[in-house]
């Protein structure tokens, strides 16, 4: 598997997707963690994301002590949907370019190449979610310095939970994508079912149970994205310091039950794309 | 004939809706060996070849590549293929392209530059792979089945879609490899291809393997082809000589079931009788001939 590994880590290194999702998530985790807050601070304007927040509570969000809560939160959905299209394109381009036969052809076994997959798409992803914390880090430690505010950052221990936390998120958002990939042996159609489902079905099912039927609130929570949703919720309670929890961050299920409803998820989905792997033929 | 590196054991391939690619297949390919695998497109040639490199699953009967089951990390770390068309990271250089083809195949990145050079790319390898043309493209899959160094090539049309200066320097390649002592399993609808580089040929046909043997066999006996003046007193000295049941008479010429180095006792004969000889040529089947004889197929290219 180690082969397979270093495979795939060169080639998802060499592929210019990945750089521009990673770039997409820092981007929009910058933007609406820290620019547009902070802008809205200093000018003392309202923007419809802090319309009606004490600017205090605003500026709060974008300093070193909340560094947790507003860099997960985006990843219950726009983070996880860029995570599933990384691995929906990692899994699915193999088939269109034909490097499947070729990546089987050489020496490891079938199931080998496809945990070299999976560990350089964990591998990425957790490269994703320290950059972001990285990246978030110095936007807060400038803020904190314009405004005179203390450097105090998390423990290191919330650190650790925190990039723990977004790791198994955009892990299991990622593993989805790779198992659509996989089993639809191409990318178009994962990626568009992927994200469908992410940004839409899932606000779409939660809204349905909080407000006319609230006989699918056990439904609603099973679903992956609002336990990642309550994983998040969990680590910034109300959405952290600001007390505006972002899109898809809700109180549906305990921490705890999060955490192990996403490990579910991510053997799940490795699983049954083991399954196709190994036992479809390659044509 | 020494060691066999591939054997298959009435191989069969059925789909769902009960089509038979490949129908109970039995070859054998011996060590060191040029073995065409000849037959028309759709014949089932790339199934069987995808059975034999662990691609697809048989529906039946077995197969075993290096004595062992197609497919297995030790039958594969000894088996380089390239199977229908190429298939690399259009994103990736040539050379990054082999290297991580051989992170695969667990073979240092020394070795990318070694095939690099043996295919004529060594100079291109830093050009992105969507650059290259098909000639580039098919001698970069030829380069990433040699990364192994591996005793068995399986090449699945290796000249498709190549112009005839690329079909020539692909033939010179494989050819060359044979000589360095590679055995080479080889599908071609190209006759001519099949006749100039192999040693033994199977030929399929509708997923059915039709015979199995070398190329002289195949093509059976030579001949001669006599035309002379008058007719009939050529005939009765060539019965003369090579007896009647060797001799046929056809459009005009004779057909001589004999060997080619009759020829000189054929033209002696034919002047002590007087008989003016025309034309004297010895007569070889060609593949075609025999592929047509034994099937009526048609669609097979020369």
């Amino acid at each position: 598997m180690t082969a397979s590994f270093s495979a795939e880590i060169l080639k998802l290194r060499k592929r210019q997707a990945t750089w521009v999702l990673l770039g997409a998530v820092l981007l929009l985790t910058q933007l609406f963690g820290y620019v547009f807050p902070y802008s809205s601070w200093v000018t003392g304007g309202a923007n419809e994301q802090t319309e009606g927040l004490d600017p205090q509570l605003v500026l709060a969000g974008t300093l070193p002590g909340e560094l947790v809560p507003t860099s997960l939160g985006g990843f219950p959905v726009f983070a996880g949907a860029l995570a599933l299209i990384l691995g929906a394109l990692a899994a699915g381009s193999e088939y269109g370019w034909g490097t499947m036969q070729t990546a089987l052809t050489q020496r490891p076994t079938r199931l080998a190449v496809y945990g070299g997959k999976l560990l350089a798409l964990a591998a990425t992803t957790l490269a994703i979610v320290l950059a972001t914390f990285t990246v978030n880090a110095i936007a807060a430690a400038a803020i904190a310095t314009l405004e005179s505010r203390a450097l105090d950052y998390p423990s290191v221990v919330e650190l650790a939970r925190g990039i723990g936390s977004g790791w198994l998120i955009l892990g299991m958002w990622c593993s989805l994508g790779a198992l659509l990939g996989f089993a639809f042996r191409g990318v178009a159609l994962p990626v568009g079912l992927g994200v469908v489902w992410a940004l839409g079905v899932e606000n779409l099912v939660s809204a349905v149970a909080d407000s006319l039927l609230t006989a699918l609130r056990p439904l609603r929570d099973l679903l992956p994205g609002v336990n990642a949703g309550s994983l998040v919720w969990a680590l910034g309670p109300g959405g952290g310091a600001s007390g505006d929890a972002p899109p898809g961050v809700v109180d549906a299920v305990t921490g705890s039950r999060a955490t192990l409803a996403l490990a579910v998820y991510v053997v799940g989905f490795a699983a049954a794309g083991a399954f196709l792997v190994r036992r479809r033929d390659v044509t | 004939m020494g060691e066999h590196l591939v054997e298959t054991n009435d191989l069969t391939k059925t789909y769902g809706g009960g089509i038979t690619a490949v129908d109970r297949v039995s070859l054998t390919v011996w060590r060191g060996e040029i073995y065409g695998f000849l037959g028309p497109n759709g014949a089932g040639k790339t199934t069987t070849l995808r059975m034999l490199a662990g691609l697809i699953t048989p529906t039946g009967g077995s197969a075993s590549v290096h004595g062992d089951r197609p497919g297995s990390p030790r039958s594969l770390a000894r088996t380089g293929a390239l199977i229908e068309s190429p298939g690399f990271y259009p994103y990736l250089s040539g050379r990054d392209n082999l290297r991580v083809v051989a992170r695969y195949a667990g073979v240092g990145d020394r070795r990318v530059e070694a095939v690099l050079e043996t295919v004529d790319l060594a100079d291109r390898g830093g050009d992105r792979y969507t650059g290259y043309s098909l000639g580039m493209k098919q001698r970069l899959g030829v380069a990433a089945a040699l990364l192994k160094d591996p005793e068995l090539l399986i090449l699945d049309e290796p000249t498709n879609g190549l112009d005839p200066a690329g079909m020539r320097d692909m033939r010179a390649l494989i050819r060359d490899l044979g000589e360095r002592g590679h055995t080479v399993l080889l599908s071609s609808h190209l006759l001519g291809e099949v006749q100039q580089l192999c040693d033994r040929v199977g030929v399929i046909s509708n997923g059915k393997l039709l015979t199995e043997s070398t190329v002289l066999e195949l093509r059976g006996r030579a001949g001669l082809l006599v035309a002379a003046e008058p007719l009939e007193r050529a005939r009765l000295c060539l019965e003369r000589l090579v007896g009647a049941d060797n001799v046929d008479l056809v459009d005009g010429s004779f057909r001589l079931r004999t060997g080619p180095e009759q020829a000189g006792r054929v033209s002696r004969a034919l002047a002590d009788a007087d008989v003016v000889l025309t034309e004297l040529r010895p007569l070889e089947r060609t593949l075609e001939e025999v592929f047509l004889e034994m099937t009526g197929a048609e669609g097979m290219e020369r």
